[in-house]
């Protein structure tokens, strides 16, 4: 039994007019397996919030079969199993952090000693116990992701879906946020999230998903994806100046940086010619690197396609 | 459990908003000039301290219910709250009643309030309290149910002020809904009749909740229009619930 299961999902929008219908969701396929943390990308537009709010019900598919631990998506007993963070996450400004939590543990009907001590927790865990008591329209982006975080987990949610958690931290709180998704996993929790920062992404998912104009165009374990793919070579030298070697050959990448030339050969096979040029040429060269794919990489390689 | 979390949520948010305090401020300061009205009126005091008083509270009550039902749910969707809610095992329908009931109650909490201040005027300027005024706020509780219900129908499909539109003039047909009956006795052909029954049965009643007259003229009240009240407007808020549900249920949030 997979955590998510989502089969031919499909869903369109009509236009202003209700003339034209644009296809948003044009058939997208996604597993995802329990206990993995599982990174949904694409750009702007591409279908990605669309697929969130499906999962969760907020809109109808025209057509696919969404599955959450074996269970249809848009049943109530299934939603008591899911835990959502959405993008910049919208809450009553005119409740308290402690509130906030007080009010969502009781849509999940948790017993007010269970909420009470979760409540504790979980401010603590998000680093907001002294704030509890300040009403949440004074709280910054930050904050209110921080809070947001706190009150998707409120219930221990089985399945994790977060849409962009990373947007509106600092560097700080980043770290804290990909701490506490991994010690989720760590708890045998599913964790499903969007992201644009691919950086923190790269640091924490065991598979991705890469969505462009509604369908889902790469997916699979992201070690198979970057682990060994190399971009480029880049060798960096002395005593040899950029344009000596752009009049030796005009398609060679190169720069100059910190009185260091670095050059960027496009595979091994290039690479070893221009060592051997600059062996020639009496250059001192300071370090060959293989720089390898990384997550950013792949990604634009999907969307220049 | 979660009926009574988005009910007290949505009572909060109303008292929490100042708009709010303001209405019932404005409540109390009209229905208390009704006593200086009243010291420049020639003839019965206590007639007109009753007359305006109680205008005055179901003017306010009324302002109250449809400026706060309006936004009820389309600030939700506006302000993007309603996905917090929906994500989670939150009925559609659990989602209105809950909002319903969190109004009622802050409408209850006002004109109580309200209420209790007229009282003590009433008092300390006639010297006795007329228990039937406590049926006259009865029923005006019934008459803002219906009202926070209609308000709440057209809130969960068309903006504020198109929704502040519908539901003053629902209400000010339904204060004078009685017309529509004398109007189908006079109509002659079948097609005309069944139009004549249709809008008085599909439009808002809102003259049956009215005993101001009885009450300051000190009338005898009717027992058995008083519970063709109640039953009339549990039958037509319940109608206008169920039917504000099944558009909410159709409605996707892109």
């Amino acid at each position: 039994m997979h955590a998510l299961e989502i089969t031919g999902l499909k869903k369109s929008f009509k236009s202003n007019f209700l003339i034209k219908k644009f296809q948003i969701l044009k058939g997208i396929d996604i597993r995802v397996e329990k206990g993995e943390i599982y990174g949904f990308l694409g750009p702007n537009g591409a279908g990605k919030t669309t697929t969130i709010k499906c999962i969760l019900g907020l809109i109808r598919p025209d057509a696919g079969d969404i599955r959450i631990l074996g269970d249809l998506a848009n049943q109530i007993k299934t939603k008591a199993r899911i835990g959502f963070l959405p993008e910049q996450p919208y809450f009553y400004d005119y409740l308290t952090a402690e509130e906030l939590l007080n009010f969502t543990g009781m849509l999940f009907s948790l017993p007010s000693k269970v909420i009470a001590e979760r409540t504790k927790r979980l401010l603590e865990l998000v680093g907001l116990t002294k704030k509890k008591d300040i009403k949440l329209r004074k709280f910054s982006k930050g904050m209110i992701q921080r809070v947001g975080l706190a009150h998707t987990l409120i219930h221990e949610p089985e399945f994790i879906i977060l849409d962009e958690p990373f947007s509106g931290l600092d560097p700080i709180g980043r770290k804290e946020l990909r701490d506490i998704i991994l010690s989720l996993k760590d708890e045998g929790k599913t964790i499903f999230f969007s992201s644009h920062i691919l950086q923190d992404m790269e640091l924490m998912v065991d598979r991705v998903g890469i969505i462009l104009d509604g369908i889902i165009k790469k997916e699979g374990k992201l070690s198979d994806l970057i682990s060994h793919s190399v971009k480029c070579f880049e060798i960096v030298l002395t005593g040899i100046d950029p344009d000596t070697i752009t009049r030796w050959n005009p398609s060679v990448e190169c720069l100059l940086r910190d009185e260091q030339t670095i050059i960027k050969a496009a595979n091994s096979d290039e690479s070893n010619s221009i060592i051997r040029w600059i062996s020639g040429q009496n250059g001192k060269i300071l370090s060959v690197t293989p720089v390898k794919m990384t997550l950013e990489d792949i990604f634009l390689e999907e969307i220049l396609q | 459990m979660k009926l009574k979390a988005i009910a007290f949520n949505t009572f909060k948010e109303a008292v929490r908003n100042k708009v709010f305090y303001l209405l019932v401020v404005l409540g109390i300061t009209s229905a208390v000039s009704s006593l200086v009205i009243s010291m420049l009126t020639l003839g019965d005091k206590e007639k007109v301290l009753k007359d305006v008083g109680l205008a005055s509270i179901d003017f306010f009550s009324v302002l109250i219910a449809i400026f706060t039902g309006i936004n009820l749910v389309f600030k939700e969707i506006d302000k993007r709250t309603i996905f917090n809610i929906l994500s989670k095992p939150v009925s559609r329908a659990g989602f209105i009643i809950g909002k319903f009931f969190g109004l009622a109650l802050t409408l209850l909490v006002a004109l109580t309030s309200m209420a209790v201040i007229f009282f003590i005027f009433l008092l300390i300027s006639t010297g006795n309290i007329d228990l039937s005024i406590l049926i006259y706020f009865f029923l005006l509780y019934l008459q803002l149910l219906i009202i926070t219900a209609i308000s709440i129908l057209f809130s969960s499909f068309s903006t504020p002020i198109l929704s502040s539109i519908f539901t003053i003039s629902l209400y000010l047909i339904g204060q004078v809904s009685w017309t529509f009956n004398e109007f189908k006795s006079q109509i002659k052909g079948p097609v005309q009749q069944a139009i004549g029954y249709f809008f008085y049965y599909i439009l808002p009643n809102l003259d049956k909740f009215n005993i101001k007259n009885d009450i300051v003229l000190k009338t005898s009240l009717d027992g058995y229009s008083i519970i063709n009240g109640i039953l009339y407007a549990v039958c037509y808020t319940t109608a206008l619930l169920v039917l504000a549900i099944l558009i909410f249920n159709k409605k996707e949030f892109q």
